[in-house]
């Protein structure tokens, strides 16, 4: 699967893991959420990067006092139906204030992609190459958003108001 | 009248640009049919028995004449000739083709309609009361809040993969014409003791396979913190509301499970953390939505002008005006509901024609302006009463002068068997048959106000659990049979029906509801007491008696 990271098509630094797959040497790793808390002290402790693959059905909660120390979060859409990772995503990006990377895993196609950059991913697994390859195009399609979420662009409602406001210095 | 601006327009013309790709995607086959399927539902395309179904938004029932027109253009350019207005305010076309649904999102684009989120499991069209706005003694329009809510429903980033499909619900009266009791939510606008606005929010409604009547989840949450409250309701529900089983998954069941204390607690808490969010509105905002209302310069004119006192002398407009006019909250005016329920004819259906003169007609007597209400009638919000007759006369020559609103053959019936491919049963030919057994209007009149509600399948698309007298299609050894339920209802004191008895075969329904119809007469206390209330006072048993002591 194409990986998009930063709008682009990007090489995967991160190796995935099995609850039971053997520890590389160095390297950066996406380990399942039972086995990152199982050890969390120990996977955090050796080189190179650690990310946790966090099941849309866990309560975030339980991710939450380690957000300063893991580098990526891949949240799981078992198929386009379940949108359970949205609300995920955005809690960790607007309640519990995550930088790092947030990626979405499983079934994504394009038609998701500005779902899910508002949420707040930037980054994504995507299914096809050709819905990777279309991502820039596909992000922007839409310049019109009606909701405020974390990624801070401003409203329809805002939008008017602002447009208002400006018609009114002149006059 | 809302006016869609230059950044509502955009909006649905990127949306239509994405959809013409999608469908693109599909018929090049890039995209699988179980990739596109929710793609189109959330544009409201369904795969039907015969065709592609194409169901376009009409939110909060609010239709300009130019949106009509647009509509009868569809249906003739696009699709046999007519349309099927539906108990969700929606519309719905039966027979378009898949290549061509893009130019037709495209015509109806040019004049601020959509089809998003008409299906599918998102945020579902927002319905409200079709009288808003004019309707006498309403807090205030509840379009305004239909609009803001609209808006925040509309492609929402988190919420448009939910469990199941999520439908909201507004009024504004004491006497509820949206049926907020049946919905996912149902918001009641109401002033608190410091005259200030809000809702009353109830939650956790719907019919289909499980039925339940909303529960109030608070009893007052302040106009500015609505959007709030109801993400967070949405939150909650979209995090436990239940993935393992479709016929499981809708939020009454997840109200149901937790007990509606438990899950207010998890909503309130999650509300507090965001109702001081940018999702707070505030007064501005409130006031730009409202200021792009606009509403008619009504005249000032005589509360009995001489043309109505003159018509009152010809019974047949009298029948018609005593059913079909309600009373405005300006003086002078009307409310006129159009009756698409002639005699012998699929309830809720209008052709391009009928649709275009209606149009004209609007232009003519309503300032432009044309309401679709969930018992799939239509209404003219804003009649000069001295205008009544003229518009009487030109229903009429249309056929859409059936003098039957709220009588026993304005029937509620979904497409069943006919069209729908979930159907176990047939529900137009049964309504059909009814509207020709009670099309004396002597008759009807005598019974009084009563409702038919007819579904062809357990999703009970056409209401039939909150019918006063519900028919039930379901398929028993390879056969139709209906079950029959009374005493339902969806307005202010939603009710669900009670079966009276085993099912009955197609050929039977008619007589069935006939019995009941003669034993309410029968038993009823005097003439003003209603269907309702006889059933009400007596329970089901002399119903059940008089049905099933011949059978
Ligand atoms: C012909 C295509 C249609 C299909 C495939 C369809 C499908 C469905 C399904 C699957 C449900 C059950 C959802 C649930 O509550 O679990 C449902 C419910 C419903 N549908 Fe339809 N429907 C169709 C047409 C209509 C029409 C024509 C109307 C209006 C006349 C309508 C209005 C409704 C309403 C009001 C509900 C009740 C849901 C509730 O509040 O619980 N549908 N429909
Ligand atoms: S109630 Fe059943 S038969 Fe009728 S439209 Fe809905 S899904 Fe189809």
């Amino acid at each position: 699967m194409p990986l998009v990271n930063g709008g682009k098509i990007a090489d995967d630094s991160f190796a995935k893991l099995a609850v039971d797959t053997p520890l590389p040497e160095s390297g950066d790793i996406l380990v399942p959420a039972e086995r990152f808390l199982g050890d969390a002290e120990g996977l955090l402790k050796r080189a190179g990067k650690v990310g946790v693959i966090w099941p849309n059905n866990r309560d975030i909660d339980e991710l939450v006092p380690y957000l300063g120390k893991v580098a990526a979060v891949a949240l799981v859409f078992p198929t386009f139906r379940d949108g359970r990772a949205y609300s995920q995503a955005r809690l960790l990006r607007e309640r519990y204030n995550y930088r790092g990377e947030l990626r979405a895993t499983g079934q994504i196609l394009r038609d998701q992609f500005v779902f899910m950059l508002r949420a707040g991913f930037d980054s994504f697994e995507v299914k096809k190459q050709a819905d990777a390859e279309a991502f820039m195009q596909t992000a922007k399609r839409y310049s019109v958003f009606y909701q405020p979420t974390g990624d801070g662009r401003i409203t329809a409602l805002h939008r008017r108001m602002q447009l208002r406001h400006s018609e009114g210095v002149g006059t | 009248m809302y006016a869609y601006d230059e950044i509502d327009r955009t909006l649905v013309n990127e949306r239509v640009s994405e959809f013409r790709d999608q469908v693109k995607r599909r018929l090049s086959g890039e995209l699988t049919e179980d990739e596109f399927k929710i793609l189109r539902l959330q544009n409201g395309v369904y795969l039907q028995l015969h065709a592609y179904m194409f169901r376009v938004a009409i939110p909060y029932g609010t239709l300009a004449t130019n949106q009509l027109r647009a509509l009868a253009h569809v249906a003739r350019k696009y699709d046999r000739g007519y349309g099927h207005f539906t108990t969700r305010q929606n519309i719905q076309f039966n027979w378009i083709k898949l290549a061509e649904l893009p130019d037709a999102l495209e015509d109806l684009a040019q004049v601020g309609i959509h089809a998003m989120q008409t299906s599918g499991n998102n945020m579902r069209n927002v319905t409200s009361d079709q009288w808003a706005g004019v309707a006498p003694g309403e807090i205030e329009d509840p379009r305004i809040w239909s609009e803001l809510i609209r808006q925040h429903t509309t492609l929402h980033p988190e919420f448009s993969f939910l469990p199941r499909k999520f439908k909201i619900a507004i009024t504004a009266s004491d006497h509820d014409r949206a049926a907020i009791k049946i919905h996912d939510i149902g918001l009641r606008l109401i002033k608190n003791e410091k005259g200030e606005t809000g809702f009353e929010v109830l939650v956790g409604g719907g019919l289909g396979r499980t039925p339940f009547i909303a529960k109030t989840i608070k009893h007052f949450v302040h106009g500015r913190d609505i959007l709030s409250y109801i993400e967070a309701i949405l939150r909650v529900y979209n995090q436990y509301g239940r993935r393992d089983n479709i016929y499981k998954a809708r939020i009454k069941i997840l109200v149901h499970e937790l007990g509606i204390e438990k899950f207010a607690r998890e909503v309130e808490d999650e509300w507090q953390h965001i109702r001081n969010s940018s999702l707070q509105i505030d007064d501005e905002v409130i006031e730009d939505i409202r200021s792009r209302f606009t509403y008619p310069a009504y005249e000032k004119l005589p509360h009995m002008p001489d043309e109505l006192r003159q018509a009152a002398a010809d019974p047949e407009f009298e029948a018609w005006r005593k059913n079909s006019v309600a009373p405005h909250k300006v003086q002078g005016y009307s409310i006129v509901t159009i009756s698409l329920k002639p005699t012998g004819g699929p309830p809720g259906d209008a052709t391009a024609e009928q649709m275009d003169a209606l149009a004209d007609l609007a232009d003519k007597y309503s300032f432009g302006e044309i309401r679709v209400g969930h018992e799939q009638n239509l209404a003219l919000p804003h009649v000069a009463k001295r205008d009544l007759p003229a518009l009487w006369k030109a229903l009429d020559k249309l056929g859409l002068a059936t003098p039957n609103v709220n009588l026993i053959t304005d029937i509620i019936a979904c497409p069943g068997l006919d069209y729908c491919s979930l159907a176990n049963a047939r529900s137009i030919p049964i309504a059909q048959e009814l509207t020709r057994r009670f099309a004396n209007h002597e008759l009807a009149n005598l019974i009084g106000r009563l409702h038919i509600n007819i579904s062809g399948c357990i999703n009970a698309c056409g209401h039939h659990h909150v019918g006063h007298i519900g028919i039930l299609g379901v398929e028993k050894n390879g056969e139709e049979v209906y079950q029959i339920t009374i005493g339902g209802r969806a307005d202010e004191n939603a009710a669900l029906g009670t079966l009276i008895g085993p099912g009955v075969k197609f050929d039977e329904v008619a007589d069935v509801v006939e019995d009941i119809v003669e034993a309410y007469l029968a038993l009823r206390e005097r003439p003003e007491e209603l269907f309702m209330d006889t059933v009400k006072r007596l329970g089901v048993e002399p119903f059940k008696e008089r049905v099933y002591a011949t059978r």
